[in-house]
């Protein structure tokens, strides 16, 4: 065999190609019951750098589906300003967030802010950046975290990444994004199928399925360096990744005793273990995030149906029951909720299922859905549909209510993996 | 909204900030991931042929080289069983050639479930060679799913023509299809 780990050159000229004709767009088409009334002033400082952080942090928040965005033009505010809390409240605001940017003495930028709770007539979260023009988007995204999570409870997700395959012209690439459609760049660029991407637990690294050497074969892919591993190449097909929750191995699906069976083998491609053994094909495992189970696709009941097992391999239960065609098992980051992909009628659709009352709700009206994806703070599902046959990224709320839609100009994106918070 | 009812203990920290922030988070520099922090990487690509004729020549049925599949269907069906046992006779008859045979699916459903499908028709086809004499050596069955449609279409046409598994040949140089 020829050998695969070998350095590879960074096609500067392919990055920047892609960087131009690969910008996810997204389109809001549904927003959440009752969105809180939050006033982001525009930041004081250099105009145009502050306002295009205002901006950022004003689309974060009114993109997540929760927030409406009471106007603010006339308000002249910065985060050490007093602040009229009956004048906000006149406006409609529930929270009021205020800040500027102010350049450093060593050339680089400061975003002060403070939130007020308007009700309450009080601060209620403070913090300051120091970042640099380049940063200027990251910076505005932490904020954004901080205000969503003061306000609903939960840890904001504007600061994540996702990873998806771009189809454009014959040509396959993994690339990777800001949550917001921002700062794509690809990771990989190959003339073959790339599949399964998935994140490790620190967002480092993705292992995916490669289609390179004319069969599958799993890599694990550190993103910074573009350093390159084979973990699995075994004779057959070596497919379907899912990282322990701990980093150190990873469930994978090979072939090389016959039917697809679930393997785990450490993230250096060593410690190969077999762990299961059923009659039919089981595939697309996904560990728990305790790490305790795993949950699988299986046939061995005579349809493909989702399952879960312990985590070595023993303890099986089916999981699925309705129709005949339920597989894609994506367990929730806080272990309550499943989702995956049910054929009704000969649509596939993504469903729910709540684990304690095993009820199962289908979420969206689409007949193509694959590949669900939770955000880490489980509050929404990214999944791969077609829309006038064209492959887009959707994103739904786990509820179903709030309903966004990532597409690039040209090319069919699939195969979206949410990457974890940011470290 | 329940934060919004937190109690004053917060804003009774907060309100001490005065001109320098403080908080969990404060003064933290913004400096998670560079702009740059991704490295594009070109996978290799694999090329190359230098087969001998009798694999190639269009009039020779070693040129055929795609078994179909019913819907939902894992068996060789009859009118491919010359078309295998051709095969078959070649490698029997020349121990040096290794095969790799690739499934394929229709589009409809979850990639890696119909890369596990795939797999079972490229069995298929492997354990047919090897029932006619061909050494478990020189055949590799692998699944490429419905990544690699030969109809591009989404209609019955298209799904009978993907429903396939492939026979390509590798000569004992090391120089072939795969």
């Amino acid at each position: 065999m020829r050998p695969l780990i070998r350095p590879f050159l960074a096609l500067v000229a392919l990055a920047a190609s892609c960087l131009a004709q690969a910008q996810l767009s997204i389109e809001i088409t549904g927003a959440g019951a009752n969105r809180i009334p939050v006033a982001i002033a525009d930041f004081g400082g250099e105009a145009g750098t502050s306002r295009a952080l205002t901006s950022v942090i004003r689309a974060d928040l009114e993109r997540s589906g929760l927030f409406r965005l009471v106007d603010t033009t006339g308000a002249a505010l910065t985060e050490t300003s007093p602040v009229d809390y009956g004048d906000w409240r006149g406006k409609g605001a529930d929270a009021l967030a205020a800040g500027n940017l102010t350049a450093t003495a060593d050339g680089r930028l400061e975003a002060r802010f403070r939130l007020y709770d308007i009700n309450k007539q009080a601060a209620l979260a403070g913090a300051a950046y120091v970042t640099s023009a380049s940063q200027l988007r990251a910076a505005g995204h932490r904020i954004a975290d901080v205000i969503y999570e003061k306000l609903t409870g939960e840890k904001g997700i504007f600061s994540t990444r996702i990873a998806y395959v771009v189809k454009q012209r014959g040509r396959y690439e993994l690339q990777i994004a800001d949550v917001d459609g921002h700062n794509a760049q690809a990771a990989l660029v190959s003339k073959e199928p790339i599949i399964s991407p998935t994140w490790s637990p620190d967002g480092s690294r993705i292992a995916y399925v490669s289609f390179e050497n004319k069969k599958p074969i799993i890599f694990v892919h550190s993103l910074a360096t573009g350093r390159r591993q084979v973990v699995a190449n075994f004779k057959g097909s070596n497919s379907a990744p899912a990282w322990s929750p701990d980093g150190r191995k990873l469930a994978v699906v090979l072939t090389k005793d016959g039917n697809s069976q679930i393997y785990t083998i450490n993230a250096d491609g060593s410690g190969l273990q077999r762990l299961a053994v059923s009659s039919g094909i089981d595939t697309e495992p996904r560990y728990s995030s305790d790490g305790g189970s795993i949950f699988f696709t299986s046939d061995r009941g005579g349809s493909p149906q989702v399952y879960r097992m312990s985590a070595n391999g023993g303890d099986v239960q089916r999981l699925t029951f309705e129709g005949s065609y339920n597989v894609t098992p994506r367990p929730s980051p806080d272990g309550k909720t499943l989702a995956f992909i049910t054929r009704r009628e000969g649509r596939f659709q993504l469903a729910v299922m709540d684990l304690a009352s095993r009820q199962v709700q289908i979420l969206t009206d689409s007949h193509k859905d694959e590949s669900p994806t939770f955000s880490p703070n489980g509050r929404m599902i990214l999944i791969a549909t077609e829309i006038g046959g064209r492959g887009v990224l959707s994103a739904v709320s786990s509820d179903g209510r709030i309903k966004q839609r990532l597409s690039v100009a040209a090319g069919d994106v699939r195969e979206p993996a949410w990457g974890p918070f940011s470290q | 909204m329940k934060q919004l009812l937190l109690p004053a203990l917060l804003a009774a920290l907060l309100a001490g900030c005065g001109s320098t922030p403080t908080s969990e988070t404060g003064g933290a520099p913004v400096e998670g991931r560079t702009p740059g922090g991704v490295t594009t990487v070109t996978a290799p690509e694999v090329s190359g042929s230098g087969l001998p004729a009798e694999l190639t020549d269009p009039k020779s049925v070693l040129s055929k080289r795609s078994v179909y599949f019913d819907y939902d269907k894992y068996d060789v069906k009859n009118e491919f069983k010359d078309v295998v046992a051709a095969h078959a006779k070649f490698l029997v008859n020349n121990r040096q050639f290794k095969m790799l045979i690739q499934g394929n699916t229709d589009e409809r459903g979850s990639h890696e479930y119909n890369l596990s499908l795939g797999q079972k028709r490229a069995d298929a086809v492997k354990k047919s060679l090897l029932l006619l004499g061909a050494k478990e050596e020189q055949i590799e069955s692998v699944s490429l799913g419905k990544e690699k449609p030969k109809a591009e279409g989404h209609d019955e046409a298209a799904w009978t023509e993907n429903r396939r598994a492939d026979m390509l040949y590798k000569g004992p140089t090391g120089s072939g299809e795969f």
